[in-house]
C-alpha cells in the first residue's frame, strides 16, 4: 500500500529543503513523486518535524568485542532489562544491549541505518551472525585492515596495486564496507608488547611507519573507488598532548589527491584532541584541530561525545585499553588477534566531578561547535566507548541549546569548567544543521546514495518527530526537544511504519550492505598464501571467508576499481 | 503490623520486591493484595500467594510466618521499618537496603544484604553464599550497615565490602572478604580458605581456626585486642597479618594465636 506523509515540516539538507511544509509520497519502499491520495494510507504530520531516517557512522553494535563485553558485564544487564511484548522480544543491557534491543532502541530514536566499525576479519562470521539478528536497521561493517600483515607487507614493498587487490579481496570475503584503520602500526607492535608513539615510529618486523600505512591505504581507497573514505582511529589516542599527532596525521593525508572529496574520516576525534603534558595539565586541543579542519576539505570527523554514565569501553586499540586499565584498575580483557589486530575491553564510569572527564565532555562539544561546516561533523558517542547511543538526544540538546550546555556545565568539576572553551561559544545548531550531523552528512560521507535524504528514488527511511519548529524554540525549550528526539512520533523504514509514538509496532529485518569491488585482476590464491594461513592463522584458508549464506539479507554494492 | 502467611508450598521461584515496609506503608488490605509479584514467568497478585492479615500491633511492620525459601527480593531497597521472618528466606533478602531492620528466625539463601547501604540484618540460622556481596560482575559491594549471622556462612561473602560490620557467630566458607576495601568482619569460629584474597583495606578477625593463610599476607605484629565496633572488642591475642601484598593492599587479618598453633612458625619473621 502506498503511503503519504502530509503537511510535515520537512528538513532534507541533501536536497536543500529547510523546514518547508511538504508531502512525501512512498511506493514500494521508495520515495516517489506522487501517489493517489484516495488509495494510500495517510500519515498526518501537521505540526510535526520530518527528517530522513538517521544514519550512524560509528557504533559498536556487533562482533566479537561487543559480545565479550556482554560476557564481562553481567551487572550491566541486571540494571536494565526489557520484557517481551506482543511485537518485540526481550533483552538486556544498558551500555551493551542485546541485539534485538539495539534495533528497537535505535528505531525509537528515528535511526534506520547504522555502521558497525572495527570488525576483526577473523571474527567476520561472528559479526555477521550478530548483524543478522539486529532488526529494524540497515547495517554495514568495516573490517580492520590497518595492521593486517598482507597490507603491511605490500605497503612496505611499495606495491600499492597488489595491496589494493588484497584489500578488495578482503572486503569481499569479510563482506565489509570500508577500510577501518585503528592506531596504525600500534596494534601490530602490541603483539610484541610495544606501541608506536608518533606517526614516524617504525613498526617492528615490517620496516614501515604509521604515516606510510595511512597514506598507502588512503591511496588504495582511492584506487578501489570505495564509497567511504578511510575510517581512521588515530595513533596516541587517549593520551594527553595527542592533538599534535592528530594534526600531523591530517597533514600527512593532505598530499593524497582527492577531487574535493574527503580522503579520511577521523573517528571519535574527541579522544584525539587532548592538549597538555599529562592528566594533571590536560586541556582542550579543539581550537587547533578545528582551525585546521575549517581550512581543509580532506577530513571529516565524528565527535565521540562523552556522556556522564557507567559504560563499557571496547576498541581494537589494545595498548590504549591497557593504559585505561592502569588508570581505572577495573576488570579488563585484552587480546592480540593473530595477524590482524588487537582488542581490549574495560568498564568505565565517566564522572562530572572528575576534571579529566569534565574536560573531555567539553572537548567533544567544542569540536562540533567550532567546526564551521556541519557537513564535516557527525554526532556519535562511539557507542559504547564514550556513552551508550541511547544518550544521543542529550547530545543533540547540547548542540542546539546553550542553555542545555550551561545546565550541565555548572555541575562539572571546577577545573574542567576553568579549562573549557564552551562559555565563549554561543553557536546553537538549527534543525537543518541537526539533520546534517545526524543523517545527511553521514550518508554523504558513507557514499550511501539512497539514504539520508528524501528526494525521489531514495529509500523510504523517514523519522517524524513530535516537535513543531514554528511553535517551539528549541534553544530555550531543550527538554521538549529532547523528549521529542528520544521517542519519535513515527519511524518509517522501507515504507513500513515500524515505530509509532515510541512504541515498536512491528519488527523488520534490515539488510547488510557490503562492497563488491571488481578489480581487473583477482588476488592469486596460490600455495604461498595457503602456507601462510597454515603457519600464522588458526583457521584454514578455506574456512576463512564469510560465505554468502551467512548474510540473511545481503545487499552488495558493486564498484569498479581502477586496478 | 501486616502478617503474611504463604497460602501453599511454592513450586516456582517468586519475585516479590514489593514486600518492604516502604511499599506497604499506608496501604489498605485490598491495595496490598493487589501488589504485583512474579511466580515463575506468570504475573500474580500478592493476595493470590499470601494470606494477608492486618493487626493493630505497631512493631514490627511486616511479619512473615512460614517457609518462604522460594521468595526472592524481600526487603529490596527498604529504607525504614522492620521485617521479621519466622522461617527460611530466599535469595536477595534486603538487597540494596539503606535503613531499617530485618530479622530472620531461620536460614537465608544467597546474596543476603547484597549491596546494602545501611540498616541491620540479623539471621538466627545460617546464611547462604554471597552474603553482603554485590551482584555478579559488579564492583559495588556493601557500603554500610550491619549483618549478624548466628549460624554459619557460605562462600564468597563480603566481596568488595567498603564499609559496615559483618559478625558471624559460626563458621565461614572460602573467599570471604575477596577484594574488600574497608569495613570489619568478625568470624567467631573457623574461616575457610583464601580469606581476604586481594583485599586492600578493612579488617577480618578470626577467633577460631584459619587452616591456611594466603602466601601474599605478611605477619606484622601480635596484638592483644581488636576493636570490632564502638563498645565491642575481640580478645586475643591475635597474629596481625597485612595484605594482600599482591595488590599492595593494607588490609588487616587478625588470626587467633591460641587456636592456630600452626602459625607460630611465622613468628620468626617478626
Amino acid at each position: 500500500m502506498d503511503l503519504l506523509i502530509k503537511n510535515g515540516f520537512v528538513f532534507d539538507p541533501l536536497n536543500g529543503v529547510n523546514g518547508d511544509k511538504m508531502d512525501i509520497a512512498i511506493r514500494n519502499g521508495k520515495i516517489v513523486e506522487s501517489v493517489t491520495e484516495r488509495t494510500s494510507k495517510i500519515i498526518d504530520a501537521t505540526g510535526l518535524t520530518v527528517f530522513p531516517g538517521g544514519v550512524d557512522i560509528h557504533t559498536h553494535i556487533a562482533g566479537a568485542e561487543v559480545n565479550t563485553g556482554r560476557l564481562v558485564r553481567p551487572e550491566d544487564h541486571e540494571k536494565d532489562f526489557v520484557r517481551k511484548t506482543a511485537n518485540t522480544r526481550s533483552g538486556v543491557g544498558y551500555s551493551i544491549p542485546s541485539t534485538f534491543i539495539t534495533g528497537y532502541r535505535y528505531s525509537r530514536m528515528g535511526y534506520t541505518t547504522v555502521m558497525n566499525p572495527s570488525m576483526a576479519p577473523l571474527e567476520a562470521k561472528h559479526t555477521h551472525e550478530e548483524l543478522n539478528d539486529i532488526p529494524m536497521l540497515d547495517k554495514a561493517t568495516y573490517p580492520l585492515l590497518g595492521d593486517w600483515w598482507l597490507v603491511l607487507e605490500n605497503l612496505s614493498k611499495g606495491d600499492f596495486e597488489e595491496c589494493a587487490r588484497y584489500v578488495a579481496w578482503m572486503l569481499r570475503i569479510t563482506k565489509g564496507y570500508a577500510i577501518k584503520i585503528v592506531n596504525p602500526g600500534g596494534l601490530e607492535s602490541w603483539g610484541f608488547g610495544r606501541n608506536v608513539h608518533s606517526i614516524d615510529d617504525e613498526v617492528p618486523n615490517f620496516c614501515i611507519t604509521p604515516r606510510e600505512i595511512m597514506c598507502g591505504l588512503a591511496k588504495v581507497n582511492k584506487m578501489l573507488n570505495l564509497p567511504h573514505a578511510i575510517h581512521l582511529h588515530t595513533n596516541n589516542l587517549g593520551i594527553p598532548g595527542n592533538y599534535t599527532t592528530t594534526l600531523e596525521t591530517m597533514k600527512c593525508l593532505e598530499s593524497i589527491p582527492n577531487d574535493g572529496k574527503p580522503v579520511a574520516h577521523i573517528t571519535h576525534l574527541q579522544f584525539s584532541s587532548f592538549a597538555g603534558e599529562d592528566w594533571g595539565t590536560l586541556t582542550s586541543g579543539a581550537e587547533e584541530i578545528t582551525k585546521y579542519i575549517n581550512n581543509h576539505d580532506h577530513i571529516t570527523f565524528d565527535m565521540g561525545q562523552i556522556i556522564f554514565t557507567d559504560t563499557t569501553t571496547m576498541t581494537a586499540d589494545g595498548p590504549f585499553e591497557y593504559t585505561l586499565y592502569q588508570l581505572s584498575g577495573h576488570k579488563w580483557v585484552n587480546s592480540d588477534v593473530e595477524t590482524e589486530t588487537s582488542g581490549g575491553i574495560i568498564p568505565f564510569r565517566y564522572k562530572r566531578k572528575n576534571p579529566v572527564n569534565a574536560i573531555q565532555w567539553s572537548i567533544g562539544l567544542e569540536l562540533a561547535l567550532m567546526t564551521k561546516n556541519p557537513w564535516k561533523v557527525f554526532m556519535t558517542t562511539d557507542h559504547p566507548n564514550a556513552g551508550p547511543f541511547t544518550a544521543y538526544p542529550k547530545i543533540l540538546a547540547w548542540l542546539v541549546s546553550k542553555k542545555a550546555r550551561e545546565a550541565t556545565f555548572k555541575r562539572l568539576h571546577r577545573k574542567g569548567q576553568r579549562r573549557s572553551l564552551l562559555p565563549s561559544i554561543t553557536r546553537e545548531l538549527s534543525l537543518y544543521d541537526l539533520a546534517i550531523v545526524t543523517r545527511a552528512g553521514q550518508a554523504k560521507s558513507l557514499g550511501l546514495k539512497e539514504k539520508g535524504h528524501l528526494g525521489v528514488g531514495a529509500d523510504a527511511d523517514i523519522a517524524i518527530f513530535n516537535l513543531n519548529p514554528e511553535k517551539v524554540d528549541i534553544a530555550q525549550k531543550y527538554k521538549t526537544f529532547r523528549r521529542a528526539f528520544s521517542n519519535v512520533a513515527y519511524t518509517i523504514k522501507g515504507g513500513k511504519v515500524l515505530v509509532k509514538d515510541g512504541e515498536v509496532l512491528q519488527q523488520s529485518a534490515g539488510k547488510t550492505m557490503w562492497v563488491d569491488v571488481q578489480t581487473s585482476q583477482e588476488v592469486e590464491v596460490d600455495e604461498e598464501i595457503k602456507r601462510k594461513f597454515r603457519e600464522y592463522w588458526t583457521v584454514e584458508f578455506d574456512n576463512y571467508p564469510v560465505s554468502d549464506h551467512y548474510l540473511k539479507n545481503s545487499s552488495p554494492i558493486t564498484i569498479k576499481a581502477d586496478v | 503490623m501486616i502478617v503474611l502467611t504463604p497460602l501453599k508450598k511454592y513450586q516456582y521461584p517468586i519475585i516479590a520486591e514489593c514486600i518492604t515496609p516502604d511499599v506497604f506503608q499506608g496501604k489498605t488490605k485490598e491495595e496490598l493484595s493487589n501488589l504485583p509479584v512474579w511466580e515463575g514467568n506468570k504475573k500474580r497478585k500478592l493476595g493470590e500467594l499470601f494470606k494477608i492479615d492486618v493487626t493493630s500491633v505497631k512493631s514490627p511492620d511486616i511479619t512473615i510466618i512460614g517457609d518462604v525459601i522460594k521468595v526472592k527480593r524481600i526487603g529490596w531497597g527498604m529504607t525504614q521499618g522492620e521485617i521479621v521472618v519466622n522461617g527460611n528466606v530466599g535469595m536477595h533478602l534486603g538487597k540494596k537496603m539503606s535503613g531499617g531492620k530485618i530479622v530472620v528466625n531461620g536460614n537465608t539463601e544467597g546474596w543476603t544484604g547484597s549491596q546494602m547501604k545501611g540498616g541491620l540484618i540479623e539471621i538466627k540460622g545460617n546464611a547462604g553464599d554471597y552474603l553482603g556481596s554485590p551482584y555478579r560482575g559488579s564492583t559495588v559491594g556493601m557500603r554500610n550497615g550491619k549483618i549478624i549471622v548466628h549460624g554459619n556462612v557460605g562462600s564468597d561473602a563480603a566481596i568488595y565490602m567498603k564499609s559496615g560490620v559483618i559478625k558471624i557467630h559460626g563458621n565461614a566458607d572460602s573467599f570471604m572478604g575477596f577484594r574488600m576495601t574497608g569495613g570489619v568482619i568478625h568470624i567467631e569460629k573457623n574461616a575457610g580458605t583464601r580469606l581476604g584474597a586481594c583485599m586492600t583495606g578493612g579488617k577480618i578477625v578470626v577467633s577460631g581456626i584459619l587452616k591456611n593463610i594466603m602466601p601474599t599476607f605478611a605477619l606484622e605484629l601480635i596484638k592483644g585486642k581488636v576493636k570490632i565496633e564502638t563498645g565491642e572488642k575481640a580478645v586475643g591475642p591475635f597474629y596481625v597479618f597485612l595484605g594482600d601484598l599482591a595488590e599492595t593492599g593494607k588490609g588487616k587479618l587478625f588470626v587467633s594465636k591460641e587456636k592456630n598453633p600452626q602459625m607460630s612458625q611465622y613468628e620468626r619473621f617478626l
